[in-house]
């Protein structure tokens, strides 16, 4: 729209040149975008995303070893702990002094149960040995490793000064090793014994039932899928308010419901015995385990395995089936070559979101799992609730977190989050 | 769907219907027979009698009428005779109910009236398969709904089990009551939390849909910087575990719970209440932006432009044009964050203390510990809430459907 008689750069009605006058436009359309922005994303980052980093941080935080016995750590770092001789008395001294101010503050049972997340007993000898350190004096009451033998032989075993020793550092690998039932000995990192190797086969069960619940959800949704996309739309619609009612109802209804139905005395057992399939003294037991777990939880997922499926099979032409079979493909080869592949990423996108979604699962499992159908999930909540090993936690949380983002990432690239539907 | 019988009138072979009906009627007086608790011997011969009789009945109905109509009221007549002399009134109204559909069944059968609505070219096999698959995708979807429905009869259960007592089962009325309910509302602590859940649930909608809708309506601009990690950074509470999320809550919470109470004085209901509301607006935000960015796909841009054409300043034009237009959206994204909120248990769990404990915590720790029936009250209250919602979802997006020309409505 310039004049093509004037030479020189191109100039805005309001004199500016065209090319930076256009270029503050831009700038200030992203300043106008950014602005609108910034109020969520600051709001997300501070309260969602910055507490999450925060805990995770946990997992390979040690302060409390360093803070609590600062001059013990110091001494004992002096200490050839593959001697197998007890450390001298420069480390019982600088002990003892250091329990005396921590006995002040409360912080040595602290202490004790840190460290009796490595070696079991360290918890009771630092309690026990609170109630005697408590009454020495410092000045006075030197030498100090006869004393400490006296109240516990536990400070007379060469494998809890290692304990100590191992863990005074600021930063651990400890917890990630005990996430993956591994420890942090004296000798580097090692197997867990035996009696406490429980992480890995959750880690596992919860992959192999997110799998099993997966695959089922594939097999429900397909058929259920492909008549809602193959029906006249008004019956469609109405067959779609009974995918979408369970997806809109309270989980806890549908958890609830399943506890209804599976239990021993509950409606499918009831109707079982009625039909005269099952005796009444043998009831199934279909609740408290794995099957109960997957059942519910297939129940509870299949919805979102239903609708991206749903989406995607709305857009292939059903004339491309005819098509083949007029080509003389039986229906089995018109179905597998031809409609399938064009089915598939409905297939992965509802697999992804449905695997993300039940790896993370808390609720259901504590419900109706019992104690072998939980998943890691319950494990991290356990940990935080119950059991107070928050590095713990913190680990376990970091490798479940790492794993869904994997998928999600994966989900990206094959759906594009822009692509998620809802309803 | 059946009406012109007669219209086609191809009967097929007399011995197909006739084996068929016998089959059928096999296998339910095996299951009956099964139920009452008969032995093997006892249950042959019921099987044996059931499947000669219901042949001799389908080879009088097919010979003695030409339509299915006469038929059908026959054998309701001769069920409701039937259910009257083996009981009470139930079984009449059983008896008719059953004695139609076998009619109709046998004419269906018979006049091939199964065929009617499918290509003629289908071979016998290819019928056997639409009908197979509906089947098949019949039980899912009774799968999908049945523990939904479930729950409802349950509730009004006069004992406090959580399965059909007999009394239910013969329709007597003294199985039924309402004391769940009644016990529902007048029980202190679930009224509580009912009424917390109502107050911290809108709030935090309230909050999400705010910040939410501004944020995609700028996410929806030309050119925006780092779309992606945004976008992705907006999305996360979805996609990150509630374990976790309820983790990191845990601990940041109640850092600044401390703050609140300690350094800054504050009540201490209310800063649970504050942590609580903030935590539940957190995770309803992608449910927010995810809808409404879907709405702002089909936006005309060029109508903001035209309003700002006529004198418009970017506030009237957000309110008088784009607003209403992408209010459908608007609209079903916060009641996503409503449902989130109302629904979350994993998170309250972790940051509110006693005084914030909502409807799902109740119900989860009434699961866990005192199994008691009026949570079956409760489900069925929330299940009553949640057909409310899906219907008004439903016809926001018809009509959000209309607006952007997208179907005829």
């Amino acid at each position: 729209m310039s004049d093509s008689t004037a030479t020189g750069p191109v100039l805005a009605a309001d004199g500016t040149p065209l090319k930076k006058s256009l270029a503050q436009a831009l700038r200030r359309e992203k300043t106008r975008a950014l602005l609108l922005i910034a109020p969520l994303l600051i709001f997300v980052l501070i309260s969602f995303i910055f507490p999450i980093g925060k805990m995770l941080f946990r997992s390979v935080e040690n302060d409390i070893v360093a803070d609590t016995i600062p001059l013990t750590v110091v001494e004992l770092a002096k200490w050839d702990a593959s001697s197998g001789e007890l450390p001298n008395e420069d480390v019982y001294a600088a002990m003892a002094a250091d329990m005396v101010v921590a006995i002040a503050a409360k912080a040595h049972t602290r202490l004790g149960s840190r460290l009796n997340y490595e070696q079991t007993g360290l918890s009771s000898l630092f309690r026990k040995s609170g109630r005697a350190i408590k009454k020495w004096d410092l000045a006075t009451d030197a030498p100090f490793k006869e004393k400490f033998l006296e109240i516990h032989d536990g400070w007379g075993t060469v494998e809890v000064w290692q304990t100590i020793q191992t863990h005074s550092g600021r930063k651990t690998s400890g917890y990630f090793l005990n996430a993956i039932d591994m420890q942090l000995s004296p000798d580097g990192p090692a197997a867990q014994p035996e009696s406490k190797q429980i992480l890995i086969t959750l880690f596992k069960r919860t992959m192999i039932m997110s799998m099993i619940i997966t695959i089922s959800c594939i097999l429900l949704a397909y058929p259920v899928a492909w008549i809602l996309a193959n029906l006249p739309a008004r019956k469609a619609n109405l067959l779609m308010i009974l995918v979408l009612l369970p997806f809109w109802t309270s989980l806890l209804v549908r958890t609830s419901a399943w506890k209804v139905m599976l239990q021993q005395q509950g409606v499918i057992n009831d109707i079982l015995v009625w039909l005269g399939l099952v005796a009444d003294a043998d009831r199934l037991v279909m609740i408290n385990n794995q099957t109960g777990t997957i059942i519910a939880m297939t129940h509870i997922l299949l919805p979102f395995m239903i609708l991206p499926m749903y989406s995607v099979m709305q857009t292939i032409p059903i004339t491309y089936l005819r098509a083949a079979k007029s080509l003389g493909a039986t229906n089995w080869t018109a179905f597998w070559r031809v409609y399938f592949p064009q089915s598939v990423p409905g297939i992965g996108a509802g697999s992804i979101l449905v695997f993300i979604l039940s790896i993370g699962y808390y609720i259901t499992p504590e419900i109706v799992g019992g104690t072998k159908g939980v998943f890691i999930s319950n494990r991290i909540a356990y940990h935080i609730s119950s059991s107070l090993n928050w590095g713990l936690a913190a680990a376990l949380g970091a490798i479940l977190l790492a794993l869904v983002l994997i998928l999600y990432w994966a989900y990206d690239k094959i759906v594009g989050i822009d692509n998620v539907k809802l309803g | 769907m059946a009406n012109k019988i007669s219209d086609i009138a191809v009967p097929v072979s007399l011995p197909f219907t006739l084996s068929l009906v016998g089959l059928i009627v096999a296998a339910i007086s095996f299951v009956a027979g099964r139920s009452a608790g008969l032995g093997y011997n006892e249950v042959f011969i019921t099987v044996l009698v059931g499947a000669v009789l219901a042949v001799g009945f389908a080879y009088a109905l097919v010979s003695l009428f030409d339509t299915h109509r006469p038929a059908m009221i026959v054998s309701a007549l001769l069920g409701a005779l039937i259910g009257l002399s083996l009981g009470s009134l139930g079984g009449a109204v059983f008896g008719v109910i059953f004695g139609i559909i076998a009619a109709f069944m046998v004419f269906w059968v018979h006049y091939r009236q199964y065929r009617s609505g499918l290509p003629t070219y289908l071979s016998s096999n290819q019928v056997l398969w639409h009908y197979g698959f509906r089947v098949i995708c019949g039980a899912i979807f009774v799968f999908l709904i049945t523990p939904i429905l479930v729950v409802i009869p349950l509730s009004f259960n006069a004992q406090d089990f959580f399965t059909f007592t007999p009394e239910m089962l013969r329709f007597d009325p003294a199985g039924y009551s309402l004391k769940h309910y009644q016990d529902f509302f007048t029980n202190n602590e679930w009224q509580r939390s009912f009424k917390n859940s109502l107050i911290i649930a809108p709030i935090a909608t309230v909050i999400s849909v705010s910040l939410g809708t501004l944020a995609a309506i700028g996410l929806s601009q030309s050119h925006v910087p780092a779309r992606r990690a945004i976008m992705a950074i907006l999305i996360s509470p979805m996609i990150v575990p509630l374990i976790i999320s309820a983790t990191g809550m845990f601990f940041f919470y109640s850092d600044i719970g401390r703050f609140l109470e300690g350094t800054l004085g504050w009540n201490k209901n209310f800063v649970g209440y504050f942590k609580v509301v903030l935590a539940h607006s957190v995770l309803g935000i992608p449910f927010v932006i995810i809808t409404v960015t879907a709405t702002l796909v089909g936006f005309d841009r060029s109508l903001t432009r035209a309003a700002a054409n006529m004198g418009a300043g970017p506030v009237t034009t957000f309110f008088k044009v784009q607003m209403p237009l992408i209010l459908p959206g608007v609209i079903s994204g916060g009641l996503f964050a409503f449902i989130t909120s109302f629904d979350e248990v994993v998170v309250v769990l972790f940051i509110g203390s006693a005084g914030q404990k909502t409807l799902p915590w109740q119900m989860f720790t009434g699961l866990r510990e005192q199994i008691s029936p009026t949570i079956l009250a409760v489900a069925t209250i929330l299940v009553a809430i949640s057909i409310v919602l899906l219907t008004v979802v439903e016809l926001l997006r018809r009509r959000s459907e209309r607006l952007r020309g997208l179907s005829p409505g």
